[in-house]
């Protein structure tokens, strides 16, 4: 079967985040970044059903050159090969245009199933897989637990909420997306790192893939949040902090 | 023009974030200055519609169809394409369910336009409405505008007051027909199960000590066990926790977990994502240590330290137990 695997870069999570003078991004000067979380949840699926049922891993990216770095740790932690789609926007575009992009780059390689983690740990829409499956005219499912090709279907076990779950049959090709956690992630062993070194990464400008660049929404401005609740925060040494805590408990939650 | 808000209701009972939406689709038609309207979908959905009419829109479209009884992306999204164009909203408004989160962005790429998913205030801008969204999460604000219309919005489940039936009035219902063929659905979905039983019910629960990625590794639990045991509280955790199997899925709080009230929650090294905060922002108290200050569990917390949880929670463990002695 033929897999390809949608990932983002992302700022790492630990990263602290400055809002740009302009109010429209971060500053990114001393930001890190790292492989969206849900997106490597969806890629250790992918590379766990080509060990099982054989095949290929493909690895679709959309970001700007600095992607290149989470791209080699996907073919490290072992996919075959890669699309990187090159964007000039470092955070900006949306879930529509991003997946104008993908469906444009990764129409030609007739994929079995698409993988991509459920959300965004930056922007958080939540819509990447839904619109390409939308746009590639495949059949998707979200917010998934297990993935079981069988013949030319895949069954898959959605989550609902609070604690339901459904089974759902999909014919292929199809989209779905994963729930972070589902499986333990890999490490990227040695030999892989030295390998992926090999691997084919294709290099697609978005320019080059034309298209629609419109987006679905505009993010006016980015601003930290105000805060909705009078929070006190206690400070001094562990010993302070503890006993000034039980004392607001005490005396004014009433709570102890 | 109208603002359509679209309910969701499975096996003839409501989703209440379904009058949250409402709620939210009220402010917005007060900004555009056009009437509310609603929509119920499903298979003999008569009765409902007749009882989401009392909730203050002006018109409920009762979307009835028996490729509908089953929830599917397919079914929904040919059924909403078609009463959007009929009925031509300046704005969708979805509550932010599971069900939307699979559905609303294939309609809304339909319209070629997105969804403004998870939305958690709304903003009057000069008669256009701005959408307040949370980014990376919850740790920054946006505000963001829809770029054409219908714009597509999802509302952020305890963001808004849930819409109360109004006395004595009730808008007009109207049957909507949509066309659809067996064909078009594709997946094919089978009865929702829960797994075993639920043994913990934090529900219950008055007080409740949860553990985030903080606590580093599962060896450290029992910094965090001995705080539980000292307040007679539950042992909870973030997603993340339960995800790594370090306590079971039962004890997780937030969107796909449990949603607890209890007098005091201790949130300890959990940064505050969004989904957990649903679970858990009806507690009466609460308590953040977290080493980052910007972690937006900050925002929720009635008490907040800054602070490494290691030399913290020991300490308020033994001025706890000063206390109770």
């Amino acid at each position: 079967m033929k897999f390809i695997v949608s990932v983002k870069q992302v700022p790492a999570r630990d990263s602290s985040l400055r809002v740009s003078s302009d109010g429209k991004w971060l500053d990114e000067s001393d930001i890190t970044y790292e492989m969206n979380e849900p997106d490597a949840y969806a890629l250790e699926e992918a590379l766990q059903l080509k060990e099982k049922l054989g095949g290929e891993v493909v690895v679709l990216c959309a970001g700007p050159a600095r992607a290149a770095q989470t791209i080699r740790e996907a073919l490290a932690k072992g996919a075959d090969r890669a699309i990187h789609v090159q964007i000039e926007e470092t955070g900006t575009l949306d879930a529509l245009a991003t997946a104008r992009l993908l469906a444009k780059a990764v129409q030609a390689e007739a994929a079995d199933l698409i993988l991509t983690g459920l959300q965004s740990d930056d922007l958080g829409y939540g819509q990447t897989g839904v619109i390409l499956a939308e746009l590639l005219g495949y059949a998707h499912a979200t917010i998934v637990m297990e993935v079981e090709p069988q013949g030319n279907t895949v069954r898959v076990k959605r989550e609902l909420e609070d604690g339901w779950f459904q089974n759902v049959l999909l014919p292929l090709p199809a989209v779905v997306t994963v729930q972070s956690g589902i499986k333990k992630l890999r490490y990227a062993t040695l030999m892989g790192i030295k390998k992926a070194k090999t691997k084919e990464v294709k290099t697609v400008a978005a320019a080059q893939l034309g298209g629609d660049k419109t987006p679905g929404s505009v993010m006016a401005n980015i601003y930290m949040p105000q805060r909705s609740k009078q929070t006190q925060m206690l400070s001094g040494d562990a010993k302070q902090v503890a006993q000034q805590l039980v004392e607001k408990l005490k005396f004014e939650a009433r709570v102890l | 023009m109208s603002v359509l808000v679209v309910l969701e209701q499975r096996g003839g009972k409501w989703n209440r974030m379904s009058f949250e939406a409402l709620t939210a689709g009220q402010k917005i038609a007060q900004i555009f200055g056009v009437p509310l309207q609603a929509a119920v979908i499903g298979s003999g959905i008569e009765s409902l519609a007749k009882e989401a009419a009392g909730y203050g829109a002006s018109k409920v479209f009762a979307v009835d169809h028996e490729l509908l009884a089953k929830y599917t992306p397919d079914g929904y999204t040919a059924a909403l394409e078609q009463l959007i164009k009929a009925a031509n909203p300046k704005a969708v408004i979805f509550p932010h369910t599971y069900q939307v989160r699979d559905f609303a962005p294939k309609l809304a790429t339909r319209f070629s336009n997105a969804l403004i998913s998870d939305v958690v205030e709304i903003k009057d801008d000069a008669g256009k409405a701005a959408f307040v969204r949370q980014l990376f999460q919850g740790k920054l604000s946006c505000d963001v505008q829809a770029a054409g219309e219908p714009a597509f919005v999802s509302v952020q489940a305890g963001a808004f007051r849930g819409a109360e039936a109004a006395a004595n009035e009730s808008g007009p219902v109207e049957a909507f027909a949509p066309q659809i063929e067996a064909s078009q659905i594709r997946s094919k979905p089978e009865e929702p199960f829960r797994e075993a039983q639920r043994s913990v019910d934090l529900g219950a629960a008055e007080f409740i000590v949860s553990v985030g990625r903080g606590i580093k590794e599962k060896d450290n639990l029992p910094v965090v066990e001995a705080l539980a045991s000292a307040l007679g509280a539950e042992l909870a955790a973030s997603r993340p926790i339960c995800d790594n199997g370090w306590l079971p899925m039962e004890r997780q709080v937030g969107s796909s977990g449990q949603t607890v009230a209890p007098k005091v929650y201790f949130a300890v090294g959990i940064s505050g994502a969004i989904q957990h905060l649903v679970g858990m922002k009806g507690s009466k108290t609460v308590v953040a240590i977290n080493k980052d200050e910007n972690a937006p569990i900050f925002e929720t917390a009635d008490y907040g330290v800054v602070g490494d949880l290691f030399e913290v929670v020991p300490a308020l463990v033994d001025e706890i137990k000063k206390a109770k002695a």
